[in-house]
């Protein structure tokens, strides 16, 4: 019995129309491939992409040089020398993550306690040289004072869960 | 014994404890932990803090631990929920006013508030009311400020009273107005005030060169041996990124207890000067040349060979610095031995070493650097010891402060922490007959040349009373310093000393310059003894001959002529003029670039592995903790390499330990010299009727890398001034503040004046080790100082 079933659903290419069946149904509904880079996926306010050092609206850096982030960093990403600033704060000389060596994992934003090194929802980012993807200080700077709007966004609209 | 001790309960454990101890002690004691905030086991109890509260069965409420006695039967409870929650009210007390700034705050990660309040505190503050702000204060170059962090435990204020000596910070004010403040907005300037820093339980007095450059965590603490002074302070260096970061502390109960002297802690400063030496240097035609080891070592080999050939060996000599470590003075000479000359030393502040045969094995104290916190009574000569050698100062003050009577001769009134018993303020001249008249007044018997002196020596009360401070108590000791080993006649004032030191049963020791004086004589770098002391039938020449005399091949190892020479003038004139001045040098300064043929980088302190012989004769070994910078290499290194480029035998040493076990083997042999003999005392210099230098060795100029280290050399200590008698200073028609033109031979020097009557009469205390007096004459001498 069972390999009368077996020759017969062979020899009607059956599993063929299941499949085609299947295929039929996808043909019909809603697509869900996304013409990238024309389109795109929506992001979450978390979106966890490439880091930003934020800046007062008075345009004082917002970093103090705590190491908090250096410290937990999970890769050691992350490395800061610092001093004093000439107007006696404690502030860092030197500032770079690594990009090589990231892992995304969004310690060092938790781990901030001004806000001042977040991860932005820009992911489209490339180098040509190694050296490329070592974010300095001022790159990172940059990327902050580029995105800002973006960024005080996000953390709004995620304040209440954090 | 037994009935002076109590048996206790604390935590339901049984222990003993001796009567008049604290519950806090018994419970450190006994790995009982216990917060604390203004206890010390140093210091005296302020009990202010409150942290310490334990509970005390049949006492109603919490008592301090740190406070209160035991008691025979006493139970103790530190973890009943009573005791929780009296500590937890306590932390939220002293939190109200305690910014929460720890990721700005540069105790973080290391800060006794921090881990208590994790222990013992509540989650969540319930204050919300404003919190008290202090205005900082600049209290100097070395502790940095945040006094709105303070907890008002008083440590540092009890550590200046009792400890440094001096009283330099204060809590003023009342309640929430009461606060640390220096008095009157004067500096912290005590050669021990970095403590502080280690005492402070919180971020209010924080290391001000190390200010916010790194964090507890990053950084690996490597064991390290004091460099500067004969003390051999047990340091912990931390180092970064293989970069020293900080010098803290490391306890050695023998030694320095808990505390270390500035010097010890900002030395490291000096390790990233701008003018270190990365890489090797040879003078081709005039100009410097940077060129690779090889071809350097290979340079200074032919020209050792060339003055080998057309002079002899007698022409070559090697120095070293009294802080080159034990191996280096080793291998230095044995290298020159190897060549077949005699004349190494390492003297280089003594002039007058014509006693050298009758020395000890090694200079010391004689002592252990803890007996001298018991002597009765002290006799120092020619020795500021609170700046030469602060935790030989604290010793000695503790000693004072228990009843120990201390006098002091010499031409410096150094301004000690405690009361002196007697004081004889003279010259260099009086020296002598001060001491010769206490020989006197003690009935000694002298011997060879100094028996003149003590027959002729006037004697008079001051003396007399001394001299019997120094005969009635037990353990005694008559201490010579810096300037009575720069004495040019030191043998002289050792032989008094000596009969003094006989005749009252007192202990005599040696207090020398650098940090490893007693290891360059073990391991032979003195003209007249080969390792291990044996005496040499033909003595090479001395540091102070070498120069003299002149000599066409000079091997320096680690200090800078016109600073650490006694004679800076002739020392440099020396080598100027000699075919071949190879300079192993950390630093590649203007002096050597004039002075030096070949300039070989090699690594101080921290960057080379050795061993270092203190005051008490302690031998302490240390690891490198860094590698020296660029092509630099560790002195012991470059001088094997050298050895066997120059084919001398037995140079195969694997590392500094193998040097140290083959020192040890040179000291198991006989060879120990015998304390007699005779010996040719020079002649006193002419004394013109003028006035008379005093090369004092400032507390921050004492070796190349001290006089690196910026923060130090912001110091008021660091002042470089001339310190006129008044007699003089009124000759010259000179007040404080005005300049003065300072001659001696050829050299001079323009400096500022302080006219202090601290100096004795005729003095001038022209410093030594300086920029400014850099190359001057004689330590000792006629000196010439005029209006500018």
């Amino acid at each position: 019995m069972r390999a009368l079933q077996h020759f017969f659903k062979s020899f009607l290419l059956w599993e063929l129309l299941g499949g085609l069946q299947l295929t039929g149904r996808y043909l019909f509904r809603r697509k869900a491939t996304l013409q990238y880079p024309e389109e795109k996926t929506p992001q979450s306010p978390r979106f966890r992409g490439l880091h930003a050092l934020r800046r007062y609206p008075n345009g004082e850096e917002r970093c103090i040089a705590c190491r908090l982030c250096e410290a937990v960093c999970p890769a050691l990403a992350i490395t800061i020398e610092s001093g004093v600033r000439a107007d006696g704060t404690r502030r860092t000389t030197r500032y770079e993550i690594d990009l090589t060596k990231c892992i995304f994992c969004g310690f060092c934003e938790e781990s901030c306690p001004v806000d001042s090194i977040v991860q932005t929802r820009v992911f489209e980012y490339f180098g040509e040289r190694h050296g490329d993807l070592v974010m300095t200080k001022e790159k990172l700077l940059a990327v902050g004072d580029r995105m800002e709007a973006q960024i005080a966004a996000d953390r709004a609209a995620d304040a209440r869960y954090r | 014994m037994s009935e002076d001790l109590l048996s206790i309960e604390i935590d339901g454990r049984a222990l003993q404890a001796r009567r008049g101890s604290t519950i806090i002690e018994v419970a450190d004691a006994n790995g009982i932990h216990i917060p604390r905030f203004c206890y010390h086991k140093k210091l005296s109890v302020a009990a202010n803090c409150r942290m310490c509260l334990v509970q005390v069965e049949k006492v109603g409420k919490p008592v301090p631990a740190c406070a209160t006695p035991v008691a025979e039967g006493m139970k103790v409870h530190t973890r009943t929920p009573f005791v929780r929650e009296a500590q937890r009210a306590v932390m939220e007390f002293l939190l109200v006013n305690h910014p929460l700034d720890c990721p700005i705050c540069d105790q973080g990660g290391e800060c006794e508030l921090q881990d208590v309040a994790m222990g013992y505190g509540r989650d969540s503050s319930r204050y919300r009311e404003g919190k008290r702000a202090v205005q900082d204060e600049d209290i100097g170059p070395l502790v940095a400020t945040d006094l709105t962090r303070c907890i008002l435990c008083t440590r540092c204020v009890r550590f200046g009273e009792e400890v440094a000596g001096v009283r330099e910070l204060g809590a003023i004010g009342r309640g929430e107005r009461s606060k640390i403040s220096a008095f009157l907005g004067r500096t912290l300037d005590s050669e021990l005030s970095g403590n502080a820093i280690d005492l402070c339980p919180v971020g209010a007095l924080t290391s001000k060169p190390f200010r916010f450059t790194a964090r507890p965590w990053e950084m690996t603490a490597h064991a390290a041996v004091s460099p500067h002074d004969a003390v051999g302070s047990n340091l912990s260096v931390h180092v970064r990124r293989g970069a020293v970061m900080r010098v803290v502390a490391r306890a050695n109960e023998a030694i320095n207890e808990t505390w270390i002297s500035d010097r010890d802690r900002f030395g490291y400063l000096g390790l990233s000067a701008a003018d270190r030496l990365t890489a090797p240097r040879v003078r081709r035609a005039g100009r410097w040349e940077v060129v690779d080891w090889e071809s350097a070592l290979a340079t200074v080999a032919r020209g050792l060979e060339s003055v080998l050939a057309a002079g002899g060996p007698g022409r070559v000599g090697a120095l070293a610095s009294p802080g080159s470590t034990l191996e280096e003075a080793f291998l230095l000479q044995g290298l020159v031995r190897g060549l077949g000359s005699d004349h190494v030393d390492h003297r280089l502040r003594e002039k007058d070493t014509s006693d050298q045969g009758l020395a000890p094995l090694s200079p010391g104290l004689g002592m252990p650097i803890a007996g001298l916190e018991r002597v009765g009574a002290a006799l120092l000569v020619g020795s500021n010891l609170r700046k030469d050698h602060p935790l030989l100062g604290h010793r000695l003050r503790k000693a004072a402060l228990a009843g120990a009577r201390v006098s002091a001769v010499g031409p410096v009134d150094s301004p000690f922490t405690f009361p002196l018993a007697g004081r004889v303020l003279t010259g260099p001249a009086g020296m002598l007959k001060a001491l010769a008249g206490l020989a006197r007044a003690l009935g000694a018997e002298a011997e060879g040349p100094v028996s003149g002196l003590v027959a002729r020596a006037p004697v008079d009360d001051g003396l007399r009373s001394i001299a019997r401070s120094l005969a009635e108590s037990s353990p005694s000791v008559v201490l010579l310093g810096d300037l009575a080993l720069a004495h040019p006649q030191a043998s002289l004032l050792r032989a008094l000393a000596r009969a003094i030191a006989q005749a009252s049963g007192a202990v005599l020791g040696t207090l020398p310059a650098g940090a490893n004086a007693a290891g360059a004589w073990l391991a032979g770098a003195v003209p007249h003894r080969r390792a291990g002391g044996v005496a040499l039938a033909r003595p090479g020449l001395s540091a102070a001959q070498m120069f003299d005399q002149g000599l066409d091949a000079f091997l320096c190892l680690g200090f800078e002529p016109g600073f650490d020479c006694w004679d800076g003038h002739r020392a440099r004139q020396a080598l100027g003029a000699a075919p071949l001045t190879v300079a192993l040098t950390a630093f590649a300064s203007p002096e050597w670039e004039e002075l030096a043929d070949v300039m070989l980088p090699v690594g101080v302190f921290v960057e080379s592995a050795g061993t270092l012989v203190n005051a008490e004769g302690r031998w302490q070994s240390a690891e490198a903790a860094v590698a020296p910078p660029g092509d630099a290499r560790p002195a012991w290194k470059v001088l094997r390499g050298l050895a066997n480029l120059l084919g001398l035998p037995g140079f195969d040493y694997e590392g500094p330990g193998e040097v140290r076990e083959a020192v040890r083997a040179a000291l198991a042999g006989p060879g120990a010299p015998e304390g007699r003999g005779r010996w040719e005392a020079p002649d006193a210099p002419a004394e013109e009727g003028g006035v008379v230098r005093v090369g004092e060795l400032p507390i921050y100029a004492v070796d190349p890398l001290v006089r690196r280290a910026g923060a130090l050399q912001q110091t008021r200590d660091a002042a470089p001034v001339v310190r006129l008698a008044p007699d003089v200073a009124s000759r010259e028609g000179l007040a404080t503040g005005a300049f003065a033109r300072v001659s001696q031979g050829a050299g001079e020097a323009t400096v500022q004046v302080v006219v202090d009557d601290r100096v004795a009469a005729g003095c001038a205390v022209v410093p030594s080790g300086v920029g400014v007096t850099a190359g001057l004459g004689p330590l000792f001498g006629p000196v010439r100082v005029v209006r500018a």
